[in-house]
């Protein structure tokens, strides 16, 4: 009982992170109905911004958590003006392409971001210093540290904001009409222009948060650690149904456990034929499996795509 | 998507590189450097291309004479981005560009399926740090190493777990590459043969950052030992992962993470791991100081293979002065017999090409460094 808790755990801190990043994908494609297979590579370099600065102020003599809240604070807007970049440079002029070149050109923007860090930050793995000292809190026989209850409880409010801001707000409003349908939304006094780069802007901003958890859970950045984690992030997103906020949070979470309990308890149930070695696995077939089943994904609406 | 890439040029450049003949008075004797310069491996490939190229640097200047002939030695270096596939690809232009003997590769899953295609063209290999018993094994005569193989590196390890920690039971988990899954199944057979239990076997991949699922299963075990067979980018984040869920295990590697990227990866976790590296104590004997200490004034901290990159390069032009000749085919049967003493101790082959008398070391982290401890 105690290592299904403990797995229950882990689970849940992964798949807030991915929850996060799945967030980034599901924006965009709500509103433009494109991949941004370049999200990853915004976590990747919030990622590296966030360690520069931690490494900068390492000496300083500010509190662990101060230093660390400071690289937050510099991440965050430098992938915001990325991810403003990005759409402004590479996909608006595309906006009324076939959608296949959009796609390409997301695939190329992410290989680009990823060769520009390799430049910037090199090939070796970048290590998180021992800021935080780890605290552990019983929960049963299983425990969780500080760094997941951080984790989880950034996620948590993060989405809970998200959700209020695209429900609640006039912003939120003007995006869920471009959504429906950009014209007309442009029509009624929207500015379409301007909401489709908030949304890569609020996305980029997510991505730098996700970045930071990624670099202070794992304690490593590397210039190509963005790919898996979209790719997982992107799964998410298409579990829970594209383009559907809520759909995004729940399968990346969902995602998370899954591979846990899956990495966990695979070798024991199949008596050692399917081991640990599948975990990443569970990510792409869970996918199939979505994908044949339900096609829009466990919380899409069913032909809510626009035709 | 980069990788493809990759391909597509190195198979471009391949085909362009027309049979350059040596039209210099002096003999140009090329060695060819293979190891992983990108990646996540990047940073060990580099150190085994430096210290081939320092080797080269250093004969260059005493000067080379082959069989009463000026030479002069040219390094060829190539990324094979640990990949089994760039691996042959790398191999391949080697041979095209009729190359005198290579250096590398690094990992064993690159140098076995390269390993055909040197035996094949009748090209000398020197692999400074494959440990897969796979590697010679094959029967190729141009395959040679310099490092105790994972069978003599296992069994050193299975001998300290069960001897000195006094392991009753062990956990293993190794990468499932060439090198991760022999080195853990040598470890596996010889810690049973001591009477040990193995009560968790689990694997990850060498791009992997979480193990969080795997620890907390081998957690609910409760094994003595944890053994992880893999390179350094996994074992660093394993052993914060550890500390992190509370495992209270012995952590226990190999070569691949006695590395000072590991303790940077680790940060604080790290104390206490330990690990084992064939070889000698470089820091041991006065040859080995002199190599360490004109290496990292030229290229900084050595990670881990480079005196045996070096000797590599070395004992090639060694084998090839005996012989007279730089042409692969003469120069083999003196290789083989060769017997000379390097920065890594005494140097001479078994009939197999594996390095006789491989000595292996045990480390431990104190206070943030590797330190060698007694292996009895």
């Amino acid at each position: 009982m105690d290592v299904f808790l403990q797995q229950l755990i882990n689970g849940l801190v992964s798949g807030s992170i991915y929850a996060i990043v799945a967030l980034g994908y599901t924006l965009v494609y709500g509103i433009l109905r494109l991949i941004n297979f370049a999200h990853g590579e915004i976590v990747m370099i919030g990622a590296m911004i966030a360690l520069t600065i931690i490494g900068l102020l390492g000496d300083s003599g500010l509190p662990g958590v101060a230093i660390i809240g400071l690289g937050l604070l510099g991440a965050i807007p430098c992938c915001m003006l990325i991810g403003y970049l990005i759409e402004r440079i590479a996909y608006r002029p595309l906006r009324h392409a076939p959608s296949l070149t959009p796609l390409i050109t997301a695939i190329g923007v992410s290989i680009v971001l990823q060769n520009l860090a390799m430049i910037v930050w090199g090939k070796e793995y970048v290590s998180f210093p021992p800021l935080i000292e780890m605290q552990y809190f019983p929960i049963a026989e299983a425990s969780i540290n500080n760094v997941q209850i951080f984790i989880v409880m950034v996620s948590t409010l993060m989405m809970v904001g998200l959700n209020y801001l695209v429900n609640n707000t006039k912003l939120g409003n003007a995006m869920r009409a471009t959504s429906q349908n950009a014209e007309v939304a442009g029509l009624m006094g929207v500015n379409v222009n301007t909401i489709i780069s908030l949304t890569f802007v609020i996305g980029s901003a997510l991505a730098a948060v996700a970045g930071i958890m990624v670099t202070a859970y794992y304690g490593l950045a590397h210039y190509d650690m963005g790919f898996m984690l979209g790719l997982k992030a992107f799964t998410a997103a298409v579990l829970g149904g594209i383009g559907n906020l809520r759909g995004a949070m729940f399968g990346g979470i969902l995602l998370g456990i899954i591979e846990s309990m899956g990495a966990g308890y695979l070798g024991t149930l199949t008596n050692g034929v399917f081991g640990s070695n599948y975990q990443d696995v569970f990510a792409f077939f869970t996918l199939i499996g979505v994908l044949i089943f339900k096609p829009s994904g466990l919380l899409g609406k069913a032909g809510s795509e626009r035709p | 998507m980069n990788t493809k890439y990759a391909y597509l040029l190195l198979t471009l450049a391949s085909a362009g590189s027309i049979h350059q003949q040596a039209v210099a008075a002096d003999l140009v004797i090329k060695i060819g450097s293979a190891a992983p310069l990108t990646g996540p491996q990047a940073l060990g490939g580099k150190d085994n291309e430096n210290a081939v190229k320092l080797a080269v640097e250093e004969m260059n200047a005493a000067g080379v004479t082959i069989g009463k002939q000026k030479a002069k030695i040219e390094l060829l270096s190539e990324d094979d981005q640990a990949d089994p596939r760039a691996a042959t690809i790398v191999a391949q232009k080697f041979v095209d560009q009729q190359i005198n003997g290579v250096v590398g590769h690094l990992n064993s899953g690159a140098s076995i399926p390269a390993s055909k295609i040197y035996s094949d063209a009748g090209i000398v290999q020197i692999s400074p740090s494959s440990t897969a018993i796979a590697y010679t094994a094959q029967g190729y005569k141009t395959a040679f190493r310099l490092m105790a193989n994972d069978g003599q590196q296992g069994l050193a390890l299975a001998n300290y777990a069960t001897k000195v920690l006094k392991a009753k039971t062990i956990a293993i988990i190794d990468d499932r590459t060439a090198y991760g899954q022999g080195l853990a199944d040598e470890f596996d057979k010889d810690v049973k043969a001591a009477g040990a239990t193995v009560v968790a076997r689990e694997y990850t991949n060498d791009k992997a950052v979480d193990f969080t699922a795997i620890i907390t299963s081998i957690k609910g075990k409760k094994p003595d030992v944890v053994f992880y067979a893999g390179m350094s980018p996994q074992a660093g984040p394993m052993m914060r992962q550890i500390v992190g869920l509370q495992l209270k295990a012995q952590f226990l590697s190999a070569d691949g993470a006695k590395t000072p990227e590991f303790l940077k990866l680790a940060g604080g976790a790290a104390e206490g791991a330990i690990a084992s590296s064939p070889g000698v104590v470089l820091e041991q004997t006065p040859a080995g100081k002199a190599f360490v200490a004109k290496f990292e004034k030229k290229f900084g901290k050595i990670q881990n293979y480079a005196p045996y990159a070096y000797e590599a390069a070395i004992t090639m032009v060694e084998a090839m002065k005996a012989a007279g000749s730089a042409d692969p085919k003469k120069y083999q049967p003196f290789l083989a017999k060769i017997n000379r003493v390097g920065v890594i101790g005494a140097i001479a082959f078994d009939a197999k090409g594996d390095i006789k008398s491989g000595a292996v070391t045990i480390y431990q982290v104190k206070k943030g460094n590797w330190v060698a401890i007694p292996s009895k």
